[in-house]
């Protein structure tokens, strides 16, 4: 684990310690007392068992001193969380977005980015947008954590204080691929991150192929990637076109993956399975995509298949 | 068999009623064999949802795949928690031994309603059968987990409906049985049992059953909401038909947390009972032990907010919603208190029963510990839906609940089967028992801490060596479960002749032979004290 490498995570950190450096002397101290207690009074040793069966003082006793403990430890976690819901006002806005399986990070509301960029030591405002059903955004090393709503304004905030890597991950839990919900933080200097802004925004002119914007609208691409990684579906790199086995039913055959195809796969997916793959985890698309938009698509993977892509 | 050669009625196993056969037990109203009824079931149900948790365990001992794909995983979980919380743990402990021996420990011939006692148990079999069936039949596994969290939950194509069908009608079972309770406990005490006469685990009962009937409805019309939802597209929680998809999580925590406590105080109302009669001395603290029951119950309500601290409230409702779970933790270290403080100056005897109760206070305190880790808001943020909540309630649950359940099924068996189990086999399964259950549950802590998710299939590679020391905990703990349960049914079918009290217990189920007659007391207990007083037994020890 790192340590204080959001200006949050001192604050976290903090509480942790109380909270355990207590609960570790309560548990051992009741623990061995416990030990000695029955060691001590055990039947073994023949001692006619005392019948005492109360004392106000005691049940005072461990009442207040719980009642304060727990109260401390109520405002140091009191304490560690407030300033995670006071932004300061000049923090840099990106909007992030989670969607079943992968998140998007969208700078000045126009440039889009799987990686979240960030330059160091300045604060940013994350706000949470969700396409679908709930998400969570959780980077562990910074101690920071909302749930991604649909239909709510939901925003966490942060300052980075070292250069580096650190994960994102998913913690509430979207369906198939929840575990494969991942996405990377990249912590950089100011100067850096100015150079990469400046190239993103440079990429963001060149229009998408109006294929690639009916996969992705679609949501596709959350198990069909395109550069050849396997996800839950084949991938479309190198798809259109080639052969493949598929079963089809209880026998198998091989097919050419042309436009036929690509229709009877997207309005019945269960129909025809690339062998390696598994039946039951894509719904039909009939009613959302038309025919012609899978010809658009079609256009699109043809691109895919060059090494010029 | 039975040792009740002095009483005029045969034990409730012997009795013939209307009925013969298999139907003496169906369609019997006797809650001693509905609560045996319960324990079957509950036992059968157990071992399937374990062997499921089995089966998660063997495929989360390294990243990626290792024996099964994501959508099973997803299945697995889901069907786990829907069994193991709907139909093992909130039911278990009030359904198994509230029902044998709430009647008996305040002196009574049966509960108030015997035939709506019988009714809960067919709608508590109907709905659990319904939950394991969604597994296999129509469009697949529920994959929503057992919080069924909208709009998931509405979007899904798997079997979603039956499974919130299924925790529906067990919710009904529930209500029923709290309902049936507190009728008993109000009306059915023996003569001269004043409130403040009556044992510690009836107390339990009744502050479990008010939460039992007035908190459960609340689940039944949210899944009900639901299912409307999926059927005929009512926008209750889904935004882009006008609802909010957080009112779901509200309403279904102010259920499912006092949830937690129905499953947690007939537990500590067992322990209760066990730590005085293997102290030989009276529970210290009566007064407070009652108080902290029905404070637990009372301000159980208005903590469920902890569970959605990340979901979006507003600032005020999350520092006052971990104001009032840290309140609610006073009441349980009270009681922590005041058991080892009833073992104190007694005459301690560690059979399996004090063994597991033992057990049980070390566990729960961390599971209690871990808790406050999570009501507090700074350190919620890093832990809160990983691991580290996962393990926390699995001490809390399993820890808590289920070491409980053992040490009831210890202290109890020789009264409800007039025959004793194995000591030495006890001993060994209880030391794979703790052993297993710390080493399958506590490296989740660690690798929570890490930032591992929960309810995730995969994960990366720096959370393993945790896993690996957890899936190895979770062979043993199963090992230890199967040789606990064989000790136990052998014990019951071919142990040695238990005596009416092996344990020198002085509460009223250890005054009738066993097992009990069929009525339970030829005349009602006449109840002049307190109860737990040793003082004429621990003389002629």
């Amino acid at each position: 684990m790192f340590t204080g490498a959001s200006n949050l995570a001192d604050g976290v950190d903090k509480a942790f310690l109380f909270i355990f450096i207590i609960a570790f002397i309560f548990i051992i101290g009741i623990s061995a007392f416990m030990i000695w207690t029955l060691i001590h009074f055990s039947r073994k040793k023949g001692k006619a068992p005392m019948q005492f069966s109360g004392s106000m003082k005691l049940e005072v006793v461990w009442t207040v001193i719980p009642t304060i403990l727990v109260l401390l430890m109520f405002w140091i976690g009191w304490k560690g969380f407030a300033p995670m819901r006071r932004v300061p006002p000049d923090a840099m806005r990106v909007t992030a977005i989670g969607r079943m399986w992968e998140w998007e990070f969208v700078y000045q509301d126009s440039m889009r980015s799987k990686e979240l960029v960030l330059p160091i030591n300045k604060p940013v405002k994350l706000d949470l947008v969700s396409e679908d059903i709930n998400h969570s955004l959780f980077i562990p090393a910074f101690r920071v954590k909302e749930d991604v709503i649909p239909g709510y304004d939901n925003w966490l905030w942060f300052t980075p204080n070292y250069i580096g890597d650190y994960e994102i991950l998913c913690t509430e839990y979207c369906g198939l691929l929840h575990s494969a919900m991942i996405a990377k933080t990249r912590i950089v200097e100011q100067e850096e991150f100015d150079k990469w802004l400046a190239d993103l925004r440079t990429a963001s002119f060149i229009p998408d192929p109006e294929g690639l914007v009916l996969l992705r609208g679609t949501g596709c691409l959350a198990c069909h990637s395109l550069d050849g990684a396997k996800l839950v579906g084949p991938s479309f790199r190198g798809f259109y076109g080639s052969q493949r086995i598929v079963t089809s039913g209880n026998t198998q055959k091989t097919i050419t993956a042309d436009d036929e195809y690509l229709i009877s796969s997207i309005y019945n997916p269960d129909e025809q399975i690339v062998e390696g793959y598994s039946r039951g985890l894509m719904q039909s698309y009939r009613g959302l995509l038309n025919e012609s938009d899978i010809s658009i698509i079609a256009e699109y993977l043809k691109t895919l298949n060059g090494e010029n892509q | 068999m039975s040792i009740s050669g002095s009483e005029t009625q045969v034990s409730y196993l012997e009795y013939q009623g209307k009925h013969k056969g298999i139907w003496s037990w169906l369609l019997s109203t006797d809650h001693k064999r509905i609560g045996l009824l319960y324990l079957y079931a509950i036992i059968i149900f157990f071992f399937v949802a374990a062997f499921l948790g089995l089966l998660m365990r063997i495929e989360l001992i390294a990243p990626g795949r290792t024996i099964m794909e994501p959508q099973t995983y997803n299945g697995l979980f889901t069907i786990h928690g829907i069994i193991m919380i709907f139909v093992i743990v909130i039911p278990g402990l009030a359904a198994v031994f509230g029902n044998f021996f709430l009647p008996i420990l305040i002196g009574a011939r049966d509960v108030a309603f015997p035939k709506l006692n019988l009714f809960s148990w067919y709608l508590y079999m109907i709905g659990a059968i319904l939950g394991v069936l969604s597994q296999f039949i129509g469009g697949g596994a529920p994959d929503t987990g057992w919080t069924f969290y909208v709009p998931y939950s509405v979007e899904s194509s798997t079997n979603v409906i039956y499974a919130l069908t299924a925790a529906f009608i067990l919710g009904f079972s529930s209500i029923l049985t709290g309902l049936n309770f507190i009728v008993t406990i109000h009306r059915m005490r023996a003569p001269g049992m004043g409130w403040m006469r009556m044992p510690l685990f009836p107390w339990a009962l009744y502050a479990t059953a008010w939460i039992q009937v007035l908190a459960t409805p609340i689940v039944g019309i949210t899944l009900l909401m639901v299912i409307a939802e999926r059927v005929l597209n009512i926008g209750f929680f889904d935004p882009a038909l006008g609802g909010d998809p957080v009112l779901f999580q509200h309403l279904f925590w102010i259920y499912s947390h006092p949830a937690v406590y129905i499953m947690i105080l007939p537990a500590m109302g067992i322990v209760t009972e066990i730590f005085p009669t293997f102290s030989q001395k009276p529970v210290f603290g009566y007064g407070a032990i009652v108080l902290s029951s029905l404070a637990i119950a009372f301000v159980g309500y208005f903590v469920w907010g902890h569970h959605m601290f990340t979901s979006g409230m507003s600032y005020n409702a999350r520092w006052f919603f971990s104001f009032l779970t840290f309140i609610v933790a006073v009441p349980s270290a009270i009681k922590v208190f005041n058991w080892i403080s009833t073992m104190y100056g007694g005459s301690i005897d560690l059979k399996p029963p004090l063994l597991y109760a033992i057990s049980f206070i070390f566990l729960f305190m961390i599971g209690g510990f871990t808790g406050l880790v999570l009501g507090s808001l700074a350190t919620n943020v890093q832990t809160h839906d990983t691991a580290f909540v996962m393990a926390h309630f699995h001490y809390i649950i399993f820890g808590g609940m289920g070491f409980a359940f053992f040490a009831a099924i210890h202290y109890w068996a020789p009264k409800m089967f007039g025959r004793m189990y194995n000591f030495r086999l006890a001993y060994i399964a209880w030391g794979f028992n703790f052993i297993g259950f710390n080493m399958l549950y506590f490296p989740l802590f660690i690798v929570g801490l890490q930032g591992m998710p929960r309810r995730a299939y995969d994960y990366l590679p720096q959370f393993q060596s945790g896993h690996v020391l957890s899936t190895i905990g979770s062979f043993i703990l199963f090992a230890g479960l199967l040789l606990m349960v064989y000790n136990l049914i052998r014990g019951a079918r071919k142990g040695a002749v238990a005596p009416a009290n092996p344990w020198k217990g002085v509460t009223l189920e250890w005054k009738i032979p066993s097992p009990p007659p069929h009525e339970n007391f030829d005349d009602l207990p006449e109840i002049t004290s307190k109860p737990y007083l040793f003082g004429n037994i621990s003389d002629n020890k």
